[in-house]
């Protein structure tokens, strides 16, 4: 491991000349001959019954090439999890941004003007936008179908006996904390391109993370359009930032598909700014009891949790968070007795999806914040609590995961050393200390039936290498860390390597970005590709040089004899031999890693990752008693990732995770009332700024995971996950008060000092 | 349709078009004349992805109507190089891991730009200043500063 060349090294990312010199293009810069532009009209209400839908003056537009509606979807056609979303809605409208019509037009202009002809009329519905209110028995019904507005899910893990647990602990804590909706706030918006071949085969371009399953949702949308076993093709442009939302597909892409098939010519839709905030899915809003004890010696005996999700109309990938939250309820830190119960709601509002974390930095929150509240009451120090009860090497934990390599301790050390802990606690001067530690996935998650990524390898006449791979970047640099595997394996510098990643037609299967799975997994499957290329490299040239393949070595792109070092060849010119034979051949090697981790059981029982990624976030604040204002003065992010492949953009990775994870503990908030989004713009959802930007010192532990490529975990999402309530429990410190409602805004913190006063 | 003659000058080369009375320059620039690299990504001035300069000084070509600027001189991010090399800027936010997404890049160094052709040797704190009208999800703003600090040291 020691003379390692690329792996390890600070590289800038392959793709950054292309985004550095504004060459690079999203789907906002696709453009096929024939365009036209498509658009959609959602509803005005969040409840209400459409009474009249009239579109005549809109196909009447010169310009306008087709409005569709409800009626020109097959007719039993429903996407999203629960398979409960008409891409197009007739009858009654259950959100805000039910879509209720779309156009195509020649010019965007054009299409906008065709939606303002189109006449609705409502008769406006009473709605439900209190999970609470909606879980009500005799509650109304959000769809009609359904018994209950309770999600048929059945989240409940059972680990233990917490009952018997609460009677023999020495200390026990119980309190509610509450979390808001925040949105991706990716800077490329949403978007695509539908086009149809003259054999009704669809390509798709798109921004999507899930390009294979995206290939199978789109197929299926085919089979209802009565285009039974056409192909899907999809072709992603550069993807401007994802962050989860990108899990799943969307209404507007079935519209989009629907346009083009009416049309036969390419349809584009890319989302305004203001359509991102309201029509896209944002983190759930969760409210969460929870419940700890521990002994006298600060051993935990139990953690106890019931939470309520805000599911919103319809479902997505949001719905299933709860499978993530488990990971943290039953596995953050030594506890023997768990319970988790989450309730997924349908109320009016918006519907959800993942965002970076899937529910940990919601369940963290609850977690990390009631642990401080546990060591207040045990006497004990919070840090030194969490000393007493880390997780380490070699543990099995209640919900049977098995944890590999683990440096929670010595992230845990890094933030006492770091924080100056001891020196700064307890002062009771406006400023405090608080900290919060975190666990996730960090060797893939199986939550699919394959949790798999493919790698292909073809050597070209001249010594370069393509690599197509199944794995999507979003931004976060996987390209890189794959071409720097390959780089290190076959012993070539990292600009002979191509990264090939955007393309069904060519690219292997994958899942998908998400779990911070990227590195881990579509790293090891570009690990076996590479080594069954060296493979076939060193036989070939040991041919050609008369040498025991055993015997050779490649380096910068030469083969050469570890015996005899006059024995080389360039790597190009031995392809080209091997190539221009006489029953010559080309080298190409496939590889397709899927990691050997476990589905859940029916008690969400099962060791869901192959290696787990651990963190402690530790902060120091300022609060202005007068204004209610938190200054960060210090910020200091251990992670343990395992080995860092590129610690250039692992720190990226770090520093903004970390700024997203400070957004949401201090400022954004969707504001909904009634359904309605009251702030879907950059000016009233602050998203941090350059001026937002604390001291954030980022450390990195190395544990060197046995499964990992060259010891690597994910760093995807940890960095935002223990956040907030590290930042919660600093303040704490710092003047007494604790907020348990996210965001932490000035408002709260003066409205609870004035409460502790009186 | 009514369309308005204008002339601008972009990236160097003077170009004559006729564009509609209300269009964006950063519509003129995508849509007309293929200069991809400036991003809409909110189209009310609230983001800075749009970034562009007008006589050297950095502004929001979301906001900008085309026929108000006839006359102007616009640099995009395609008319940074010089000398067929790449901007000091653009190599430092390559180097040192300024990009992620790329989405608000162009708008960045186009904001960093505008920083620098009024102060050579900006400190920490105007940098930070400067690109705090910008929006960038991805990265934290850390190796952006530090790419802006790289730059201008170079240039020095
Ligand atoms: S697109 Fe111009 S400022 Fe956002
Ligand atoms: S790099 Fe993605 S928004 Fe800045």
């Amino acid at each position: 491991m020691d003379n390692l060349k690329v792996v390890g090294k600070k590289i800038p990312k392959i793709d950054a000349p292309l985004k550095a010199t504004g060459a690079a293009l999203y789907i906002q810069d696709v453009k096929i001959p024939g365009m036209l532009h498509g658009k959609i009209l959602y509803s005005q209400y969040p409840h209400a019954r459409i009474i009249k839908l009239d579109t005549s003056k809109a196909e009447k537009l010169p310009g306008v090439r087709a409005v569709v509606t409800a009626k020109d979807m097959p007719p039993n056609f429903r996407i999203g999890i629960m398979k409960d979303n008409p891409p197009l809605k007739s009858g009654k409208v259950l959100s805000i941004r039910d879509e209720i019509a779309a156009v195509a037009a020649t010019t965007p202009e054009i299409a906008e003007e065709a939606l303002s002809l189109i006449e609705v009329e409502y008769e406006e519905l009473p709605g439900i936008f209190d999970p609470l209110e909606a879980m009500k028995e005799g509650a109304m019904l959000i769809h009609e179908e359904a018994k209950s507005n309770i999600l048929k899910m059945p989240w409940r893990l059972i680990c233990g006996d917490v009952e018997k647990a609460k009677q023999e602990s020495a200390y026990i804590v119980e309190d509610t904390f509450s979390t808001q909706w925040v949105t991706h706030c990716c800077l490329g918006t949403s978007g695509c391109v539908a086009h149809f071949d003259m054999h009704n085969n669809l390509t798709m371009y798109s921004n999507t993370q899930i390009p294979s399953l995206a290939q199978n949702d789109f197929v299926e949308a085919l089979n209802a359009f009565g285009l039974k076993n056409r192909r899907v093709r999809i072709i992603q442009a550069v993807i401007g930032g994802g962050f989860g939302s990108k899990l799943d597909t969307y209404a507007y892409e079935y519209i989009a598909i629907l346009l083009a098939l009416k049309t036969r010519k390419p349809v584009k839709i890319i989302f305004t700014r203001e359509e991102e905030f309201f029509a896209t899915s944002p983190r759930q809003c969760t409210i969460t009891k929870i419940s700890h004890g521990c002994d006298k010696d600060g051993r935990l005996t139990f953690r106890d949790v019931e939470m309520v999700l805000d599911n919103g109309a319809y479902t997505s990938w949001g719905a299933t968070t709860p499978s993530v939250m488990m990971l943290p309820i039953s596995s953050l830190y030594k506890v023997p007795n768990v319970r988790y119960i989450a309730k997924c709601v349908y109320t009016n509002n918006t519907y959800c999806q993942a965002m970076r974390g899937y529910g940990n930095p919601q369940a963290t929150f609850a977690i990390e914040s009631s642990l401080d509240q546990l060591a207040e009451k045990a006497g004990i120090d919070p840090l030194e609590l969490r000393r007493i009860n880390a997780n380490e090497p070699g543990e099995i934990t209640p919900q049977r995961f098995k944890i590999t390599s683990c440096g929670m301790k010595e992230c845990i050390e890094e933030v006492y050393k770091r924080l100056n802990w001891k020196e700064k606690r307890g002062k009771d001067n406006g400023r405090g200390v608080g900290m919060a530690s975190l666990i996730h996935v960090g060797g893939g998650a199986r939550v699919y039936k394959s949790d798999g990524c493919g790698t292909i390898i073809k050597m070209d006449d001249f010594g370069k290498v393509d690599v197509f791979t199944g794995a999507s970047d979003i931004g976060q640099g996987s390209d890189t860390v794959i071409a720097q595997i390959v780089a290190e394996v076959i012993g070539i510098p990292i600009e002979d390597v191509n990264v090939i990643n955007n393309d069904t037609d060519i690219c292997p299967w994958d899942v998908g970005v998400h779990a911070s799975r990227t590195t881990f997994v579509a790293g090891n499957a570009a690990l076996g590709a590479a080594r069954k290329i060296r493979e076939q490299i060193l036989e070939a040239a040991g041919k050609i040089l008369d040498e025991d393949p055993a015997d050779l070595d490649i380096k910068d792109g030469m083969v050469f004899s570890t015996k005899n070092k006059e024995k080389s060849t360039p790597l190009g010119k031995a392809l080209r031999k091997i190539h221009y034979t006489l029953g010559g051949k080309m080298l190409m090697a496939e590889y397709f890693y899927d990691p050997a981790n476990e589905n859940f059981d029916k008690e969400f029982k099962g060791n869901l990752s192959v290696s787990y990624a651990y963190g402690a976030h530790g902060v120091e604040v300022e609060v202005d008693r007068e204004t209610g204002k938190v200054k960060i003065l210090n910020y200091v992010a251990a992670h343990d990732v395992g080995k860092a492949i590129n610690p250039l953009l692992l720190e990226g990775q770090i520093y903004g995770g970390g700024l997203q994870g400070i957004g949401y503990a201090l400022g954004e908030k969707m504001v909904y009332q009634n359904g309605r989004l009251m702030n879907g713009n950059f000016l009233d959802y602050k998203i941090p700024t350059a001026k937002d930007v604390p001291p954030i010192q980022p450390v990195i532990v190395e544990t060197d995971e046995k499964d990992g490529p060259f010891g690597a975990k994910g760093i995807g999402e940890p960095g935002l996950v223990p956040t907030a309530p590290a930042i919660a429990n600093a303040i704490y410190d710092a003047i007494g008060v604790r907020i348990k409602d996210l965001p932490i805004t000035p408002e709260k913190i003066l409205a609870a000092l004035k409460a502790k006063d009186k | 349709m009514k369309t308005v003659k204008v002339t601008i000058n972009v990236n160097n080369e003077k170009i004559k078009l006729q564009v509609k009375p209300y269009e964006t320059l950063l519509e003129t620039l995508r849509e007309r004349l293929a200069l991809t690299g400036a991003k809409e990504a909110c189209s009310l001035g609230s983001c800075g992805s749009c970034t562009v300069l007008l006589n050297g000084t950095p502004v929001r070509s979301c906001l900008i109507l085309t026929p108000e600027v006839d006359g102007a001189s616009i640099t995009t991010i395609e008319g940074l190089k010089e000398d067929g090399k790449l901007h000091p800027l653009q190599e430092a936010f390559m180097e040192k891991g300024a990009v992620q997404c790329g989405f608000c890049t162009s708008g960045m160094i186009m904001t960093a730009k505008g920083l620098l052709n009024r102060n050579k040797k900006p400190s920490r704190a105007e940098i930070i200043k400067s690109i705090s009208s910008n929006i960038c999800r991805c990265t934290g703003y850390k190796k952006i500063v530090e790419a802006v600090e790289e730059a201008s040291k170079k240039m020095a």
